[in-house]
């Protein structure tokens, strides 16, 4: 058994045992799946140390016959590229659990439902990272969607009926249309002598360029409404406004990756003539909805929707990163979805404890939380500054690798990409000054600074941020081989300066 | 002078057992006390299937097409069929001997004297069951029947048990009464354009057997005109049966009106046998006529996939909202019948079973949803039912999950492969058009699930009431199931793929 199999095993009994604790034990239920969180989290670093970025190709791979009619294979394996997305999330799950221990109390349903629900989902989350068989990821690709529907459904706020269903609507349809896709390359790869749904495979497959046009956007679309990307994204702010802190920092942290991800997995190694020929209108569709996100973050009242629309800016960044098709743009962009990761979770946990301290999300409720609480206050700047990729953060080097990975080959495409820069500045500075400094505002005099747990919860996101922001080398040494597979697959190579520029 | 025709007795066993169950329930009723009637009748149904079902077992290997001369075929894909049929009908049968469904004396005029004097007495007629049995012997005549004669005389023993069944409410009985008189009406018109058709294509051929008519295709000697004529009436009275759009109006009020047990006895199990007999003869007697037929069928298939999803959508009554549900699946059957293919005719299978197990699990939850008049299938009143009886509600989830295809269940496998069949035989538009349509149908299927779970309770909400043994034995078989097919569907899947193939 690979030790991947384990690492999606390991949560999903955990869910068992959570399930047949006693209900009226919540805090026993809360320690349990924390516990069981962290043993993934040690697991996953476990992997990663015994991963070998000099080995090209799928490491810890693991093939059974699921359905041996249609040759559908339960296999596993991961790449430099699926392996910190994995290790995003096994990070963030007990950060989640932490941070949000009282979320789960005004849910519909009781708080045992709650952490089966997001540990089935942080099984489905590794799961669908490691996936190396097409069908097996597109069955847990919508699986997952049930899970964070309830969540969303079941234990948000405001109109969370509405923002589940319209959550999973959009993102069904999507998936519908990825169905047809995957079943069209399977029926090819039959034609071509033996049907499979095993991505290495998959990728030696010629297909024409019509069909492989047609294919393509099968995948992008599904791809393009989970990441999200404009004019797909409407779901996102709805979603992100009802659900939980915890939910959301799962749902934009590490859900939306899968559709970034997908797009360097599936879009570019299965279908790279497709991939040259939608570059151009997908660029388009990056620079706009950088400028679209970050212009309607401005504009936010609300703060996770303004937590969420910055999203949208910051998933036209990973996309212009990845369709620039260059190894600084690729590097960078994976680079970006783990640093998004780790900065939207500082957001939205911190944006969740002010909300829930203050019984209000609108941002000009809050003011002077600087002086009531200095160190939630300091947290949500670090957590903005990170969003607006302040060198000595993280997210700047990943935004400067896409930046100039794109510049290479796109050069309008990144100048429009850094006004995008310029309106973070804005989006993030105003909501600090609203929100944090000068007198503290009618209602906020007696709020109360984080307690021990919160601080716990947030340090390691700080920590992370920081230290990959000084010293990327070792996350980057380990996505680049894989973003060098890709890349060669795609049969695009990174453009050499002409003689004499 | 005419000599006896040879019967292979074996082999048509299956059939003529449950013939002989339900002609013993008849008996039963007709000289049994009330208080012995009502013991006896369920389990001389149960076990009626089950014998028929292991000699089912037995014959499986058997392969012939002159058991009875040549009028039925047993092949591969026909005995599928029918351990379908005899599977999905012992379960419905579970869900039947729930009699209170039931009316006490059916003869009786609606808010007659009469009738309320009956069930003053506490009388309670059981004819429900030979009839039942009645109708699963001819469902499982029909998909092995190989000429045209048969093909009648089995598709009216399956029908006119069930015009009568559709009548037998026990609440609103006029409802009912008016459904089963349409579902008669209409039925019979349908017969008499397969007796039309029929008759155009022995102008054609000069024979009845649906082989004759393939040679005759292959032969080109006859009227073409005749051929098409023949074509298109059988199939108006085959697609009548599946509720295809045009000829699926009856589907809605006759599943509403129906008892509920019925209803999800006849959705599941008329749809195996009436698919069963369609997909026999467009893949023997028509196969080489595609060009002429072809085009229409993949018509209706756009529009049933279409029409029902669409149509559910403004639906606000449970058992219509499966009806229209049902006129989707029945589109997306009719991939299989396009695809003219073993991968086809192997998807077509495991969908029918995959489809009737959800089926019947999805209106055996409907006849628990109670309030002091009876079922209720407003959907309005269905709220809040996720926190009220949270098992019930999700079973009934998973069953609407599976219908809507999402992965681990088992619909998602039955449609990913009927799709994949349909791509395959190079009719990808209707691909398209089958997931655009899942899309929409999804819609309303989520919002039963997001009304149950997501919307507190109102004061009139309705009670779930505690299912008896039988109907809860059945519920979590198809919930079983439901979620088996979809997580390991193997073992179905290469079951269907061994015995996908008929004789020709």
């Amino acid at each position: 058994m690979s030790i991947l199999t384990a690492l999606e095993l390991i949560p999903l009994i955990g869910a068992f045992i959570v399930g047949f604790l006693p209900n009226s034990s919540s805090k026993l239920i809360k320690q349990v799946s924390i516990a069981i969180s962290l043993l993934v989290t040690a697991v996953s670093i476990l992997m990663a140390v015994r991963f070998d970025s000099a080995t090209p190709g799928f490491q810890f791979v693991e093939s059974r016959a699921w359905i041996p009619s249609f040759n559908i294979n339960y296999a596993v394996g991961v790449d430099g590229i699926a392996l910190v997305l994995i290790l995003l999330t096994t990070i963030l799950v007990p950060i989640v659990f932490l941070a949000g221990w009282n979320e789960s109390e005004g849910g519909r349903w009781s708080v045992k439902t709650f952490y089966v629900l997001l540990l089935v989902l942080e099984s489905m989350m590794i799961g669908v990272f490691a996936a190396t068989d097409v069908f097996l990821f597109y069955v847990i690709f919508e699986a997952m969607l049930v899970p964070v529907y309830f969540l969303i459904g079941g234990y948000g706020v405001g109109e969370r009926a509405a923002a589940a269903i319209k959550f999973l609507l959009y993102s069904l349809f999507g998936g519908l249309l990825m169905l047809a896709a995957v079943i069209g390359i399977y029926i090819i790869s039959t034609n071509q002598g033996g049907g499979t749904f095993d991505v290495t495979g998959l990728s030696k497959l010629t297909i024409d360029h019509p069909t492989q046009n047609w294919l393509f956007l099968g995948f992008f679309i599904a791809f393009a409404i989970k990441a999200p990307l404009w004019p797909f994204h409407t779901w996102l702010p709805s979603a992100a406004k009802s659900a939980t802190a915890g939910t959301s920092t799962l749902l934009l942290g590490v859900l939306d990756k899968v559709g970034t991800y997908g797009m360097i997995r599936f879009c570019m190694t299965l279908f790279p003539d497709a991939t040259k020929t939608f570059t151009p209108v997908i660029i388009t569709l990056a620079v706009i909805s950088i400028l679209y996100g970050a212009f309607l973050a401005i504009g936010q009242k609300d703060i996770n929707s303004l937590i969420a629309f910055t999203s949208i800016s910051h998933f036209g960044f990973i996309t212009l990163g990845i369709f620039a098709m260059t190894s600084q743009g690729l590097t960078g962009a994976t680079f970006y979805m783990v640093n998004h990761g780790f900065s939207t979770a500082a957001l939205f946990l911190t944006a969740g404890w002010m909300v829930h301290r203050r019984k209000s999300a609108t941002i000009s409720d809050f003011g002077g939380l600087q002086r009531v609480t200095p160190i939630l206050a300091w947290s949500f700047f670090i957590a903005g500054m990170s969003a607006l990729a302040l060198p000595g953060l993280s997210s700047f080097v990943s935004e400067f690798l896409v930046l100039v990975g794109s510049f290479t080959k796109y050069p309008v495409a990144a100048i429009f990409g850094t006004f995008g820069i310029v309106l973070a500045a804005l989006y993030v500075l105003i909501v600090v000054q609203r929100a944090l400094h000068g007198e503290a505002k009618p209602g906020n005099e007696a709020l109360s600074d984080l307690n021990l747990r919160e601080k716990i919860a947030i340090a390691p996101v700080i920590l992370i941020l920081v230290v990959a922001g000084f010293f990327p080398k070792p996350i980057i040494n380990l996505i680049n081989p894989a973003t060098a597979t890709v890349m060669s697959h795609a049969g695009v190579s990174d453009p050499i300066a002409k003689a004499g520029k | 002078m005419l000599t006896a025709p040879h019967l292979n007795y074996a082999l048509l066993a299956p059939i003529l057992i449950v013939l002989g169950g339900a002609l013993v329930g008849v008996l039963a009723e007709a000289f049994l006390s009330k208080a012995l009637r009502a013991k006896a009748q369920l389990p001389i149904a149960l076990i009626t299937l089950a014998a028929a079902f292991v000699q089912l077992i037995r014959i499986r290997n058997e392969r012939s097409i002159i058991a009875a001369v040549t009028s039925v075929s047993i092949d591969g894909a026909g005995i599928f069929l029918q351990g379908t049929v005899l599977v999905l009908a012992f379960i419905g049968i579970l869900l039947i001997a729930d009699t209170d469904n039931f009316t006490a004396q059916a003869s009786a005029i609606p808010g007659s004297t009469e009738e309320n004097l009956s069930i003053q007495a506490g009388k309670q007629q059981s004819e429900v069951f030979p009839l039942t049995l009645f109708a699963i012997s001819g469902m499982m005549l029909f998909p092995i029947a190989t000429d045209l004669i048969t093909l009648f005389v089995a598709l009216e023993v399956l029908s006119l048990p069930l015009y009568l069944l559709a009548g037998l409410s026990r609440r609103r009985r006029l409802l009912s009464q008016e459904a089963a008189l349409k579902y008669f009406l209409l039925g019979a018109y349908s017969s008499a354009f397969f007796l039309f058709g029929a008759a155009f294509l022995y102008g054609f051929s000069g024979s009845l057997s649906l082989y004759g008519i393939a040679d005759a295709i292959h032969g080109s000697g006859g009227n073409d005109l005749f051929l098409l004529i023949g074509l298109l009436f059988l199939s108006v009275g085959l697609l009548f049966k599946v509720g295809a759009v045009p000829f699926h109006s009856w589907t809605p009020d006759v599943y509403q009106g129906a008892p509920t047990p019925i209803t999800g006895f006849m959705a599941a199990c008329t749809k195996v046998a009436a698919f069963g007999a369609t997909l026999r003869i467009f893949y023997v007697a028509f196969y080489a006529a595609q060009w002429s037929w072809k085009p229409i069928i993949a018509t209706i298939a756009v529009l049933t996939m279409a029409f029902g999803a669409i149509a559910a959508l403004a639906q606000r009554d449970v058992k219509r909202t499966l009806a229209y549900s049902s006129i989707t699946h029945a589109g997306f059957l009719l991939l299989g019948v396009m695809a003219l293919s073993k991968s086809g005719l192997s998807a077509s299978l495991f969908y029918l079973v995959a489809y009737g197990f959800a089926t019947l699990g999805a209106f055996g939850i409907v006849t628990l949803v109670r309030d002091s008049a009876g079922e209720v299938t407003d959907i309005n009143r269905w709220v809040g039912l996720g926190k009220k009886s949270p098992l019930v509600a999700s079973a009934f989830a998973l069953f609407l999950l599976s219908f809507g295809g999402v992965p681990l269940t088992s619909g998602f496998i039955g449609k990913f492969s009927i799709f994949s069949a349909a791509y395959e035989s190079g009719n990808i538009y209707l691909v398209v058009v089958g997931v655009l349509s899942s899309a929409i149908a999804l819609f309303f299927y989520l919002r039963i699930v997001l009304m149950m779970f997501f919307a507190e309770p109102t004061s009139d909400t309705v009670s779930v009431i505690i299912p008896s043994a039988l109907t809860r034995i059945a519920i979590t078989i198809c919930a079983a199931m439901t979620l088996l097919l979809g997580v390991f569907p193997s073992f179905l899947l290469d079951i269907t793929k061994t015995f996908a193939g008929f004789l020709s």
